[in-house]
C-alpha cells in the first residue's frame, strides 16, 4: 500500500507491506541516522519522534503513520549539533551508534521536562542503552547543556 | 621520573580534545558500514544448526532456489576444504585451524549451515525457510569439565591443525594446554600458616557492541574483493578471508569505517566470509547484516573459565605463593583459545610481586557452544574475579582490612614480576591509586558496611588489577605522514578507531610532535591497500604500540622537512631548525614557511616529503588500577545495587583525559553487567537461551549508580609522552570488587558469576540455619 506522510517537515511517500515496520522505510528514505540495535524494542537506538512524541521505530508499523509527522536526527539537525557539542566535550559519543537515539530522546525530555534532576533525566531516558560509555559522561553532557538552556531562556525571559 | 615535570610542557597531548569525527557522530551521518552499502547488493543470511551437535546428511534447495530473486544457496559442498582460524591475530595464529566457511558437521546450535543471497530481504526470508536439511543428531559434549578426553570428539578431522606450539591435541578435545612456575610452590604453599583453596568460575559474556556484526564486499574494477566491514582487525581479515576463500591475499582489500563498538567481539572475522563468498562466487555485491538474536548467539563471548586458586600467606598476612589452575572454555572453536587463558594468570599472579613461588597450569577445552573470543580484559578479567577473591577470603580469614592486606602485598615500582614473563614494573603506581581510591569512597569510615536501618545494608569492597600494554614482541604498528600542499599533513594510520577514539589521540600525538594545530592534520584510517600495516586495535596496543609508531614516524619526518627547508634557504641542515611552522636559518635568521615548503615539494621535486615508521615492543608495560565498589544490599530479597563506585588508574600519562575518563566510566558498567546480571545461559540441549537483550541483560543507565574516575599516573619511559594503555583493565575490578562489597555487607561469598539476588538470597539464608 502507499502511504504519505511529512518526514522532517516534508511530504513523503512510500509503499509499504502490511508488515513493514518504520525503521527499514525512514532507512530507506535517506534518513540513516535511524539505527537498529536490537529487534526487541530494548535498546532505543530507533528513536524517532512521532506527531512530536518518541517512539521506537522498530515497533511502528508503517502502515500506521499514514497522515501522521515523523521527524528524525536529520530533521533537528543544528540542536542535535548544539547538544552533540557538549557530548562531545565529555567523550560522551564514543563509538556514535547509539547517539542518534539518545539525542533524540535527550531533546524531547528537553521539550517534555522542566528542569529535571538527576534521577527524573536517568528514569526518561533509561530505554537508551548505551555499551560504550557507562552513562556518566552523557549525564555530565546534558547536565551542562540544560544548565546552558535554562540561562538562555532566563535571559530571553529578562528581555 | 616525575610525570608532571615529563609533561608539563605539551600543548595538545593531555588535553580533552573533543574526538575528531564527533560532529558526523552526533549528527547522525551515514558513516557506518550499512549505511555505506551499495543498495544494490544481494541480501546474505545463514540458515544455522538447530543442533549441538549433527553431521548434514542432505541439504535440498530445489524449492528455495526457485523463490523469485533468489541469487545462490551456498553450502559446505561449495567451500575449499581447507581449514583456517577466524580469530584476528599476527600470523602464524595461536588459534588452530579449525574453521571452514561451512563445514557438513555443526558444532553449536546456531552453527553456519548454509548461506543464502537474494535481491531482497523478504525474498532471501522465504527461501531461508524452504531449504530442508537433514541432519544426522550426535550427542554433545556441554559441560566443559567433562570435555577433555571425552568420547565425544568436537573435532575428530584430520585436517584441522595447530600452527603454534600450544599444547593443543584434537583428539582430546584439548585447544590449549600449559604450566608454567617459578620456585617451588608446593613447599612453599606446605610452609604457609594459611592456604586459601577455593574454585571460582566465570560465564560467558557478550560484548553487545551496539552495532552487531555486519559486512558487505564487492568486486572492483581489477576484479579484486572489497570488503567494508566493521572490524578491529583490517590486515588480519585480508589475511582470513585469503585463507578462507583459498585465493591470494593479494585479492583482497579491507576496508574499516566508522565502528559502532568492538570490545574484542570484532577482533574475530564473525561476519566477513559469508558474504565475501557469494561475491567471489557470483562477481555480485552482497552484504550481511548480523541481526541482535545472531551476534548473541553465534559470535565470539568471554571464554567461561573455572578456576582452582590456592593461596598461601603467613598469619602477619604476607602473600608467599600462588597457585592456579584455569579451565578455559573456547566453545565449538578455538578463536583467542590459547591466548586468553594466558593472561588469566600471568596478568593477575604478578599484583602479588613479593610472593616467593608461583604455578600456574590450564586447559582450554572445546565443547558443542558457540566459539568464545575475545572480550576486553581476554582473560585477565576471568583470572583477576579469581585471585582478588581469593585475597578477599584470605583478609578475612586473617581478620584483616582486604586493602591493608594489599598495601602489604602490592606489586610496587621496580618490582621484578616473575609471573609476568619476569619483566620490571618500570611504571607502577598501583600503591597509589589504591590510597586515593580509598579517600575518594571513603573507606574507613563506610568499611566493612553500615546497616542503613531500612532493611538494607550497604558494604564496600576492593579489587586492583592490571593489563598489558600491546602483545610484547609480536604487536606491531605502523603510520606514515605526508606533507601536501599548504602544508597541511596526512596522517594515515592501520590502527582502527572502533569508537575509542585512537584516530583523535594519535591526531593528538603528531600535533604535539609536529608542534602544529590538530586541525592541521587529517586522519586517514584503514584501507589495507593504503594504510600502513598495523596488527589492528586489540590487546590494549594502541596508544602505546601504533603512539610510539606516530612519535618515531614525526621524528623522521622532522628531518626530511629540515632537508628541503635547508635546500630551499640553501644552507647546510646543520644550521636549520623546524618550529612547526617554519624552517628557520639560525645564522641568518632567514626561513621558509611549512605551507611554501609543502607546495614548492610539489614542483621539480625528486624526493617525497613523508615518513613512515613502525614500532614494536619486547616489553608490554601493565597500566594498574584499584577500584572500590559500594553496594546495599536488601536483607529480604538479596537483591544488590550500585551505589557508588571509586576507580583510580594509572595509565601512566593520559593522552586525552575525557575519552580516557570515558574508557574507564564504560568498562566498570560493562564490568558491573558481569558482576551482576551478564549470563549466557543454555538448555540442557544446548540451545542458548540469552538470544536477545530481553533474556542478555546489559545495564542501564538505571544499574550503574555513580561512577567516578581519577588518575594516578606513573611515567612509562618507553611509552609515547610516557602513557600506557586504558582500554581493556578498566573491566577487571568490578567482578571481585563487588563480590567483596557483597561479603563485607552480609557475609555471602559468591564464587560463581553473576551475583544475583538468588545466590545472595540463598547465601543469606544458609548462613542463617547454620548459625
Amino acid at each position: 500500500m502507499e502511504i504519505q506522510f511529512t518526514l522532517n517537515k516534508k511530504q513523503v511517500t512510500a509503499e509499504v507491506g502490511a508488515d513493514t515496520v518504520l525503521l527499514g522505510v525512514l532507512r530507506d528514505l535517506g534518513c540513516k541516522s535511524v539505527k537498529c540495535g536490537c529487534e526487541t524494542t530494548n535498546c532505543g537506538l530507533c528513536t524517532v519522534w512521532i506527531d512530536g512524541k518518541s517512539r521506537l521505530s522498530c515497533s511502528v508499523l508503517a502502515a500506521g503513520i499514514d497522515g501522521h509527522e515523523v521527524t528524525t536526527l536529520e530533521g533537528v539537525e543544528e540542536e542535535a549539533a548544539e547538544f552533540g557539542r557538549f557530548l562531545a566535550a565529555e567523550g560522551g559519543e564514543q563509538c556514535g551508534f547509539c547517539s542518534p537515539g539518545f539525542i533524540m530522546n535527550v531533546l524531547a525530555m528537553k521539550r517534555e521536562l522542566d528542569d529535571p534532576d538527576l534521577e527524573e533525566i536517568k528514569e526518561y531516558l533509561a530505554g537508551n542503552l548505551c555499551r560504550c560509555t557507562g552513562y556518566m559522561s552523557q549525564l555530565r553532557a546534558i547536565q551542562k547543556y540544560m544548565t546552558l538552556q535554562n540561562e538562555n531562556s532566563g535571559k530571553e525571559a529578562q528581555v | 621520573m616525575n610525570m608532571t615535570e615529563e609533561t608539563k610542557d605539551m600543548r595538545v597531548v593531555n588535553q580533552a580534545v573533543p574526538k575528531v569525527d564527533a560532529e558526523a557522530l552526533v549528527t547522525g551521518k551515514a558513516v557506518y558500514t550499512n549505511d555505506l552499502a551499495p543498495s544494490d547488493c544481494l541480501i546474505v543470511k545463514i540458515i544455522r544448526s538447530p543442533h549441538a551437535h549433527a553431521l548434514i546428511k542432505d541439504i535440498n534447495t530445489a524449492r528455495a532456489e526457485a523463490v523469485p530473486g533468489i541469487e545462490c544457496i551456498l553450502t559446505y559442498k561449495d567451500c575449499p576444504d581447507k581449514r583456517f582460524t577466524l580469530a584476528g591475530q599476527t600470523y602464524p595464529e595461536a588459534s588452530p585451524y579449525d574453521r571452514l566457511i561451512l563445514d557438513q558437521r555443526m558444532r553449536f546450535v546456531g552453527d553456519a549451515a548454509a548461506i543464502v543471497a537474494g535481491t531482497s530481504e523478504e525474498a532471501v526470508k522465504k527461501a531461508v525457510k524452504l531449504v530442508k536439511i537433514k541432519y544426522e543428531v550426535l550427542e554433545p559434549v556441554l559441560d566443559f569439565r567433562t570435555a577433555k578426553d571425552n568420547p565425544i570428539l568436537v573435532h575428530p578431522e584430520d585436517n584441522w591443525k595447530s600452527l603454534c606450539p600450544v599444547g593443543a591435541d584434537n583428539k582430546r578435545n584439548l585447544c590449549a594446554h600449559d604450566v608454567s612456575e617459578s620456585g617451588d610452590i608446593e613447599a612453599v604453599l606446605a610452609d604457609c600458616d594459611y592456604v586459601i583453596d577455593r574454585v571460582y568460575h566465570t560465564k560467558a559474556n557478550q560484548q553487545a557492541m551496539m552495532e552487531t556484526f555486519r559486512t558487505y564486499t564487492y568486486l572492483d574494477a581489477y576484479g579484486r574483493l572489497n570488503v567494508v566491514s566493521s572490524t578491529q582487525v583490517p590486515f588480519h581479515v585480508r589475511r582470513i578471508l585469503a585463507n578462507a576463500l583459498d585465493i591470494p591475499k593479494s585479492k583482497v582489500r579491507v576496508i574499516k569505517p566508522r565502528i559502532g563498538g568492538g570490545f574484542g567481539a570484532k577482533q574475530t572475522a564473525v561476519s566477513e566470509v559469508y558474504p565475501a563468498l557469494v561475491t567471489w562466487k557470483t562477481g555480485k555485491p552482497a552484504k550481511i547484516i548480523f541481526t541482535r538474536e545472531e551476534s548473541l548467539t553465534a559470535s565470539s563471548p568471554r571464554h567461561e573459565m573455572e578456576m582452582h586458586v590456592r593461596l598461601g600467606a603467613d598469619k602477619e598476612g604476607h602473600i608467599r605463593g600462588i597457585d592456579l589452575y584455569t579451565l578455559s572454555n573456547t566453545g565449538a572453536f578455538g578463536e583467542h583459545g590459547p591466548t586468553t587463558v594466558g593472561l588469566s594468570g600471568h596478568k593477575s599472579i604478578p599484583l602479588y610481586g613479593k610472593a616467593e613461588a608461583f604455578r600456574f597450569t590450564y586447559d582450554v577445552v572445546y565443547t558443542n557452544v558457540m566459539s568464545a573470543g575475545a572480550y576486553r580484559g581476554y582473560g585477565a578479567t576471568q583470572g583477576i574475579f579469581a585471585v582478588e577473591s581469593a585475597v578477599n577470603e584470605l583478609a578475612q580469614i586473617l581478620d584483616m582490612d582486604p586493602t591493608v592486606l594489599r598495601e602489604m602485598n602490592m606489586v610496587r615500582e621496580g618490582d621484578v614480576m616473575p609471573a609476568y614473563y619476569g619483566e620490571t614494573a618500570e611504571s607502577c603506581a598501583l600503591d597509589r591509586c589504591l590510597a586515593r581510591a580509598k579517600e575518594m569512597i571513603g573507606w574507613d569510615e563506610k568499611y566493612p558496611c553500615r546497616d542503613m536501618g531500612n532493611g538494607k545494608v550497604r558494604g564496600v569492597g576492593v579489587a586492583m588489577a592490571m593489563q598489558g600494554s600491546g602483545i610484547s614482541s609480536v604487536d606491531t604498528g605502523s603510520v606514515a605522514i605526508k606533507v601536501n600542499d599548504d602544508g597541511f599533513y596526512s596522517l594515515m594510520i592501520g590502527a582502527t578507531d572502533m569508537g575509542t577514539g585512537c584516530d583523535t589521540i594519535l591526531s593528538q600525538m603528531a600535533a604535539e610532535c609536529l608542534d602544529c594545530d590538530m586541525k592541521d592534520i587529517i586522519v586517514h584510517g584503514v584501507d589495507t591497500d593504503t594504510s600502513p600495516y598495523d596488527c589492528g586495535s586489540y590487546a590494549s596496543s594502541t596508544t602505546y604500540v601504533t603512539g610510539m609508531a606516530v612519535v618515531r614516524t614525526c621524528e623522521a619526518l622532522i628531518a626530511k622537512i629540515c632537508e628541503r627547508g635547508a635546500v630551499y634557504l640553501g644552507c647546510s641542515v646543520d644550521e636549520v631548525e623546524f618550529n612547526g611552522a617554519e624552517v628557520v636559518n639560525l645564522k641568518t635568521g632567514e626561513s621558509i614557511t611549512r605551507k611554501e615548503i609543502g607546495n614548492r615539494v610539489m614542483c621539480f621535486n625528486n624526493e617525497a616529503l613523508s615518513a613512515s615508521e613502525a614500532f614494536s615492543s619486547p616489553t608490554s608495560p601493565p597500566p594498574f588500577m584499584a577500584g572500590i565498589a559500594e553496594v546495599e544490599i536488601d536483607k529480604e530479597t538479596g537483591v544488590v545495587e550500585m551505589v557508588d563506585y571509586a576507580a583510580v588508574v594509572d595509565c601512566g600519562t593520559v593522552v586525552n583525559p575525557s575519552l580516557a575518563r570515558v574508557q574507564t566510566e564504560g568498562g566498570i558498567a560493562q564490568g558491573i553487567g558481569m558482576a551482576l546480571f551478564e549470563d549466557v545461559v543454555y538448555s540442557p540441549k544446548g540451545k542458548n537461551y540469552s538470544n536477545s537483550f530481553m533474556q542478555y541483560k546489559i545495564p542501564s543507565r538505571l544499574d550503574v549508580g555513580n561512577i567516578r574516575v581519577e588518575f594516578e599516573s606513573s611515567y612509562e619511559p618507553t611509552g609515547p609522552f610516557g602513557a600506557k594503555s586504558i582500554g581493556e583493565i578498566v573491566i577487571n575490578t568490578p567482578s571481585p570488587a563487588i563480590s567483596n562489597a557483597v561479603q563485607n555487607a552480609v557475609g555471602v561469598i559468591v564464587r560463581e558469576l553473576p551475583i544475583t539476588a538468588e545466590k545472595v538470597y540463598k547465601g543469606m539464608r544458609d548462613k542463617a540455619e547454620n548459625r
